[in-house]
């Protein structure tokens, strides 16, 4: 049965299962939701799809998932018979684990400014940037240390659904008004993940930087 | 945030929303060329606008046009009508905005790059352009005195995706329509149908001279595609466009010649750049600063 996704284009978190989809060839059905500014994912119709009102939502052998990194791990855990975008190993799951929850923690205050700037959301901005910023700033010093072990992925030798999950909003910063002028790690991070065979740009992304 | 004074920029019906942006009865406040105003939906189709004075009181009211899937208001005496767009008329098109979408940088800008093809292999790679095909082929200009508008016709490019219709690639021809020093439109040859054409539009409303919101009503030729798609697709490509727009500098318009030095594909620039020239444009535009 083929895999259906319930997605937006500039939604930066359908865009990490997007690329995820896109690294393990993996073929689907693309349903897309008008998130903006129709808002039909908070309509009753959706609601019935995800109580949540969320996109993105992965429909897959009869499973349902919502939350772009729990579809990131159903995705890695059924399709990547290589087994390096989730690794197994006791001393990288639970890392890949914790920044998995990173990208949909902390570093969602930067998807706040981006919809804040780029669609007109009514949120304090400056609160937002500040958190992100925050965020930035735990991702680049764990970046930096990494570097100097030798390292470019944030978890092990091969890049890993947890940077397929922090990408998306880092990349975007600047639709949310925020530089990463700061952030020399975090750049690096990113060059490397974009030069990845089979990485797709999605709009808003400066692939020249 | 200060109110313009300048009376070219005042005297334009600009757009400050869309209809489905508040329920009826509901109201939102924003900006205008800094000036704050309220806009209320009155009825389904019904809506008054208000300026805000510095305490955030409701003072003057303000004229008001719901039309091409926007309101407009003006905060002087309009010199102008409201374009007129047929094709929002025809019963057969897929007609709907996109809401509205924040950029930072000069409305003229956003103009601009509209008018633009040189980009499209480079910013739109595989949708507007391809990058083995990036010339721009000559093209015409001109300044319709009888509405005061800027043309560029016969402009043409190769496009792999076209429109959200489109199962291939075509040599597109487009026309080219600044209605206004904050609006502006195109007409494109639709998939299939070199006898019809899609109309885009792109009204910009300046919150001040480097903070704006745009709207991009459509009336399409597509009878296949979900509306959401069509959406999803000029969103896409917007996008793409703000990325670059946001790192122009400097984000205000130069109208100097020797500032940006133009190459032929710029006719349509050249002209528009003249035009507010000629209007005397202070709003939004830089300045060269004296040694």
């Amino acid at each position: 049965m083929a895999i259906k996704l319930y997605d937006y284009s500039l939604s930066g978190s359908c865009y990490k299962v997007r690329l995820l989809l896109g690294f393990l060839d993996l073929e689907y059905e693309r349903h897309p939701i008008g998130f903006y500014p129709e808002r039909e994912h908070r309509t009753e119709t959706f609601r019935a799809i995800n109580p949540l009102g969320q996109i993105p939502v992965l429909e897959d052998d009869g499973i349902r998932l919502r939350d772009a990194q729990a579809i990131l791990c159903h995705l890695a855990n059924k399709y990547d018979m290589s087994g390096l975008w989730l690794p197994r190993a006791p001393e990288l799951y639970g890392l890949v684990m914790m920044w998995l929850m990173f990208a949909g923690g902390e570093l969602m205050a930067a998807s706040a400014a981006r919809l804040h700037d780029l669609l007109g959301y009514d949120l304090d901005i400056e609160t937002a940037r500040r958190n992100a910023h925050a965020a930035f700033r735990i991702l680049d010093d764990h970046l930096t240390r990494r570097e100097i072990e030798g390292g470019t992925w944030i978890v092990g030798d091969h890049p890993t659904i947890a940077d397929v999950a922090c990408f998306p909003y880092t990349a975007l910063s600047n639709d949310g008004g925020i530089g990463l002028e700061d952030y020399p790690a975090l750049r690096n991070w990113l060059r490397s993940f974009m030069h990845l065979p089979k990485f797709d740009a999605m709009s808003g992304i400066s692939e020249f930087a | 945030m200060a109110v313009t004074t300048d009376r070219a920029a005042l005297n334009e019906w600009i757009a400050c929303g869309w209809p489905e942006k508040v329920v009826p009865g509901g109201k939102y406040r924003t900006v205008l060329l800094g000036q704050e105003i309220e806009v209320r939906r009155t009825g389904v189709s019904s809506f008054e606008v208000f300026e805000c004075d510095g305490h955030g009181e409701l003072s003057r009211s303000l004229p008001v046009q719901a039309k091409y899937c926007c309101i407009f208001t003006t905060l002087g005496e309009p010199i102008r009508p409201l374009p007129k767009i047929p094709e929002f008329d025809e019963a057969d098109r897929r007609i709907t905005g996109c809401g509205s979408v924040g950029v930072h940088t000069s409305p003229f800008r956003i103009i601009e790059n509209f008018l633009d093809m040189a980009h499209f292999s480079f910013v739109h790679t595989d949708i507007l352009g391809a990058p083995e095909r990036t010339e721009v082929l000559a093209y015409k200009t001109e300044h319709r005195k009888d509405v005061d508008e800027i043309w560029a016709i016969d402009c043409q490019f190769y496009q792999p995706a076209a429109s959200k219709a489109s199962k291939g690639g075509q040599m597109t021809h487009y026309a080219y329509r600044v209605m206004s020093p904050f609006s502006v439109m195109l007409y494109k040859n639709v998939f299939d149908d070199p006898t019809r054409n899609d109309a885009i539009c792109l009204f910009v409303q300046p919150i001040d001279e480097t903070e704006c919101l745009a709207y991009m009503p459509l009336a399409i030729v597509d009878r296949e595609s979900a509306l959401t798609s069509i959406i999803d697709f000029q969103q896409t490509i917007f996008a793409q466009d703000r990325v670059i727009l946001e790192n122009q500098r400097p984000a205000l318009l130069p109208l100097d010649p020797t500032i940006e030095l133009p190459t032929r594909a710029d006719a349509s620039s050249i002209a528009f750049r003249r035009w507010l020239k000629a209007k005397n444009f202070q709003f939004g535009v830089y300045e060269k600063k004296a040694a």
